[in-house]
């Protein structure tokens, strides 16, 4: 039973053709004399590299510590550097922007909505100004209105006036043309009278008597 | 045999996603042994990985958001801009509130910290992505930049009167070197909890996605299948709801508690 050959015969059979069978073959061949037993030693830390890459956290690996660290610096700096000399300038100022945007905006607002209660008080002020207006206006209209209506009474009461001046007038012209007939008829009638009862009196006696009897 | 065929078509690997391997090279086994003194194929700190092309997309996504969004500067935003300014808001609210008047010096620093976190974590979540939040190495960096800046601004800030921070002038005399003492191991406990709560998160909720994933293929080899796999899925899908909100907050916490470590450094009184 060789040792060597079966050695060779044990490493090809795990690492199979794994580009490591050249290299570990060529050290084997070097060190002729040990050649087993290097290999035996090369499995073995084999096994044992691959059974702790297998089982253990490949967190606590720490074959990968340093270029984890350097990497991680390396992306951290950078990181910083694009943050704090371009992004965060930059969103910093779009803020303070639009806050002033919106502070000017508001500001605005604020002068249109006092301009704007100026308007409407202005507003208020004309209708005031034209109700006043419109009741003078009214109130002159009614005075005029007013003293035509006096004049027109007036003249309206000074023509009735007139009128029923003139009524009464002629209702008196009457009443002495009827009192004159009157006096005429009683006369003729008396006369008549005395002649019928067989007396003789003259015009003159029956014109007094009958006047007398008219005033008593 | 049913536990064979398990064996055989389920695969639990919860944990590989987390690897990290060089994009443009295999790392051969046994190369890379540090216990045996085999560091030859080991990553080298310099290599591009996995981890930095998506710490270079969280960066290309930042620059989209808050420089190529913003780049119209318009009065009333697009909604890439508005996205931008709610985060500007946001997080100023947050520095503002939290840390005062004066703490908003160290905004874009701060600000740095919870958009990187805030992309890593949601670029994470894509399928096949990988979540650079989900190392402690990253995350511990994070912190430590946290605490040796909190630490410093305290003394230049407040000069040894930053150390009142750990002698509570309120708590009676005898009691005061017993609370300095536990001031004192939780100042330090804070850089170790503020990593390890983000890494923890988003590494928990990944590897639980993975293992409810890795049961639903089981509806292919066995009849209980028909009872695991929409189960499954619906588990991913409430997860996955969960790891949207845990993506956000995790940035959140981490951000706040930086604003209030910043609060103590500058104004260390209690």
């Amino acid at each position: 039973m060789a040792f060597p050959p079966n050695g060779h015969q044990c490493k090809h059979g795990f690492l199979g053709d794994d580009m490591a069978t050249e290299t570990t073959g060529a050290v084997t061949t070097a060190t002729d004399a040990a050649a087993g037993l290097v290999t035996e030693a090369t499995t073995t830390a084999g096994h044992a590299a691959k059974a702790a890459g297998n089982a253990g956290m490949p967190q606590l690996d720490f074959t990968t510590f340093g270029n984890q660290i350097f990497w991680l610096v390396v992306a951290l700096v950078l990181i910083y550097l694009i943050l704090s000399r371009v992004a965060l300038p930059r969103i910093g100022g779009i803020l303070a922007a639009r806050q002033s945007t919106i502070t000017k905006d508001i500001a605005a607002a604020e002068e249109l909505k006092a301009k704007a209660a100026e308007a409407e008080k202005a507003y208020n002020q004309a209708l005031v100004d034209a109700r006043a207006e419109a009741n003078r206006i009214v109130a002159e209209a009614r005075a005029e209105i007013q003293k035509d209506l006096a004049a027109a009474t007036a003249h309206a009461d000074a023509e009735i006036a007139a009128k029923s001046a003139e009524s009464e007038r002629r209702i008196a012209e009457i009443r002495e043309g009827a009192m004159a007939s009157v006096t005429e008829v009683a006369r003729d009638v008396a006369a008549e009278i005395v002649g019928a009862l067989g007396g003789k009196a003259d015009a003159k006696t029956v014109a007094a008597a009958v006047t007398a009897r008219l005033k008593g | 045999m049913a536990t064979e065929e398990h064996s055989e078509g389920l695969a639990f690997h919860p944990m590989d996603q987390f690897k990290i391997h060089p994009l443009f090279r295999e790392i051969e086994p046994g190369t890379c042994v540090p216990d045996q003194g085999i560091t030859d194929g080991c990553l080298k700190w310099y290599e591009v990985t996995n981890a930095t092309l998506w710490m270079g997309l969280s960066i290309l996504a930042i620059i989209l958001v808050f420089v190529i969004g913003t780049r119209g500067r318009s009065i009333i935003p697009s909604r890439i801009q508005s996205i931008a300014e709610l985060a500007y808001n946001f997080v100023h609210k947050m520095v503002e509130d939290v840390a005062g008047h004066e703490g908003v010096k160290f905004f874009p620093y701060i600000f740095s910290l919870f958009c990187f976190i805030v992309f890593a974590n949601f670029l994470g979540l894509l399928p096949k992505s990988f979540a650079t939040t989900s190392h402690i190495a990253v995350t511990a960096v994070l912190a430590v930049a946290v605490f040796l800046t909190v630490t410093i601004v305290g003394f230049v800030k407040n000069g040894t009167h930053f150390l009142g921070l750990f002698w509570v002038t309120s708590a009676p005399l005898p009691l005061r070197p017993v609370l300095a003492v536990i001031e004192l191991i939780s100042y330090f406990v804070r850089p170790v909890s503020h990593s390890i709560r983000l890494a923890g998160n988003v590494m928990a909720g990944h590897a639980v996605i993975k293992v409810f994933a890795a049961f639903a293929p089981l509806i292919l080899i066995s009849g209980m299948g028909f009872l695991v796999t929409p189960l499954s899925i619906l588990a991913i899908t409430a997860m996955y709801g969960l790891e949207v909100l845990v993506a956000f907050i995790q940035a959140y916490v981490f951000t706040i508690l930086t604003c209030v470590y910043l609060k103590d450094a500058l104004h260390p009184g209690h």
